[in-house]
């Protein structure tokens, strides 16, 4: 701080030095719970028992198996089952809560719709409640003796409703899904609505279109970014669908133990004590789900972005 | 739904088009639609708080929707459960969800700010893998987050579910979004000149410039931590240090062999969504929905 030179050096390292400070929290959390943990994990995937000798004397011990675990995880019936079931909800759950967003924020944004800001507010409140609450909630209004549904049937002189059975249970989930998550997805949409200059739909208008091609040909190409990644965020939520069923487990026996792919890891890992196993199967759910995140960036930025440019 | 307006339009000229749509005609196809929506949205909230009024017997032989009279009955039984472990529940949940969005935001907002602001060796591999982050499933890695913790001797404590939910690669990617747009170059640069700190010219000029991206940061993370299920539930066994979510499911699942649990899971539901819902409805203005769309299209 006395000589002048001492300071300018310690500024000019300083500048490279400063951003990597800023940064350093964050470098050492991100490397703290996810890079060593990817790692780990890796490390793990090859690792497995042993039975080393043989007959009833054979000792079990842990060590380096290859790629034996990914093998049985990739053969493993009942993971690839639940990996099925997480397609074919992902299948209903994704195009419902993103088609509806996208209505419902279409008509919130035509001038003609009244009590918008009320429709608005009560359709976002649903992100508040927790996906445990949500399906706690749920899962009361599906079982016999306390849904209203089954109530109004029995009157009627009907059964119960089985919303537990399938492949009505597809929907009943994908239905918790839409509930909560229709609301944030309708705000992302309706605010880049909103960021479109109104000028467009004037001159359309002028040339002639009306509400329903402004919104087909205007509206829905200009937030189609917005789509892509609402979309984006919708299909690694289905990957980590977890809090749903394991909640409404508790209510009904057609769900198992190892109904999705993350309940069978949990299972494997702490049920049956095979880390390496559970590992290898946390692995390729995580490749997996970023090849699928790279797959649909890399085919909707090329029609999306792709004409503009 | 659009039909009266096709079959109506031919009929109004051009540019009258304009007038009609400062002063649009009422076109109840879209309030329906919306007004369903909401419908559909609340109907389980209301729900939830008439059952919660109910006794065990009405619960499941009166209608639905029917209030009952068993809410102070189970206002208490709730309230006593376990030494009144319920608020302990709803306390937890607010030091991990009010302490960790706190310290992801501020994590965020620096490495954002450090991503934005500076070139530096490393910085396009630091925000490659910040991007890389925010498309791997944080849930993907409990697992072998709860090894790692376990061997540290932090497995079971409440740091186990803190310290994991501080880091937030998609917060980071926001917060280098907003520190590009609301931080001009120019003031960091003449803030410079006139001798302010690397330290001081973040706290008292980047971060009040950033505020209104970091109060969404915050929220989201917020609501991120709350909403968290599977990290607590393989973290803690303890159910002293459980969040709401986790001790509502351990209801239930206790529940699974006795329903006479089931209004206390109810009630335990109504009570903790009554104040979520508030606090969205208080926080609603300062939701910056247009930041995050902004984000997100960068």
């Amino acid at each position: 701080m006395t000589a002048v030179a001492p300071a300018r050096r310690r500024g000019r390292r300083g500048r490279e030095l400063t951003p990597w400070l800023f940064a350093a929290p964050a470098v050492v959390l991100f490397v703290c719970f996810l890079l060593v943990p990817i790692g780990y994990a890796l490390y793990l995937s090859f690792r497995g028992l042993r039975i080393e000798g043989a007959g009833a004397f054979g000792r079990r011990t842990e060590g380096f198996v290859g790629l034996e675990n990914y093998v049985t995880a990739l053969t493993d019936p009942e993971l690839l089952a639940g990996f099925g079931r997480s397609l074919v909800y992902g299948a209903i759950a994704v195009p419902s809560v993103l088609g509806l967003a996208l209505l419902f924020a279409l008509l919130l944004d035509t001038p003609r719709a009244r009590l918008t800001s009320f429709s608005r507010t009560a359709i976002f409140l649903p992100y508040a409640v927790p996906g445990v609450i949500a399906s706690l909630l749920w899962g009361f209004l599906y079982l016999p003796s306390t849904s209203p549904v089954s109530y109004v049937a029995r009157e009627l002189g009907g059964g119960n409703v089985d919303f537990f059975g399938y492949p009505t249970l597809y929907f009943a989930l994908a239905n918790i899904a839409l509930w909560s998550g229709v609301g944030f997805n309708m705000i992302i949409i309706y605010t880049s609505l909103r960021a479109i200059p109104q000028e467009i739909y004037e001159a359309a208008r002028i040339d002639g279109a009306n509400e329903w091609a402004i919104a087909w040909r205007i509206k829905i190409p200009l937030v189609a970014p917005a789509l892509v990644l609402t979309g984006l965020f919708s299909v690694i939520g289905t990957v980590q669908l977890y809090s749903e069923p394991a909640t409404l487990r508790p209510l009904t026996s057609t769900i198992s133990s190892t109904w999705v792919p993350l309940m069978a890891i949990y299972q494997e890992a702490f049920g049956n004590d095979n880390l390496g196993g559970a590992a290898a199967a946390s692995v390729l759910l995580a490749v997996g789900t970023l090849v699928v995140s790279l797959v649909i960036l890399r085919f909707f930025q090329r029609r999306t972005f792709g004409e503009a440019s | 739904m659009s039909a009266s307006t096709a079959t109506r339009r031919p009929t109004a000229p051009a540019l009258a088009g304009a007038t009609a749509r400062r002063r649009p005609r009422f076109a109840p196809a879209a309030t329906i639609v919306l007004l369903a929506g909401a419908v559909y949205c609340l109907v389980p909230v209301a729900w939830v708080v008439v059952a919660a009024s109910k006794s065990p017997r009405e619960l499941f032989t009166s209608f639905s929707f029917l209030p009952g009279s068993g809410l102070a009955d189970n206002l208490v039984d709730l309230a006593t459960y376990g030494g009144g472990v319920f608020w302990q529940w709803g306390a937890n949940s607010l030091v991990y969800a009010g302490v960790g969005a706190v310290a992801s935001t501020i994590v965020s907002a620096m490495a954002g700010y450090a991503l934005a602001k500076f070139r530096f060796r490393g910085s396009d591999t630091l925000f490659a893998a910040i991007l890389a982050g925010v498309l791997v499933p944080g849930i993907v890695l409990a697992i072998p987050q709860y090894l790692l913790l376990a061997q540290l001797g932090l497995a079971g404590t409440m740091w186990s579910v803190l310290l994991p939910s501080i880091i937030n690669p998609f917060g980071i990617f926001l917060c280098r979004v907003f520190a590009q747009s609301a931080v001009p170059t120019d003031t960091l640069e003449a803030a410079r000149l006139d001798g302010a700190g690397e330290a001081r010219i973040f706290t008292t000029i980047v971060l009040p410039m950033m505020a209104q991206g970091l109060v969404t940061v915050f929220l989201l993370q917020f609501v991120g931590i709350w909403n968290n299920f599977l990290l607590p539930f393989i973290m803690l066994s303890d159910q002293r240090l459980y969040p709401i979510t986790l001790g509502l499911y351990s209801f239930l699942s206790k529940g699974a062999g006795d329903s006479d649990l089931y209004p206390l899971v109810i009630a335990g539901s109504a009570v903790s969504v009554i104040p979520l819902i508030a606090m969205v409805l208080l926080l609603q203005r300062f939701w910056r929905a247009d930041l995050l769309a902004g984000g997100l299209k960068g």
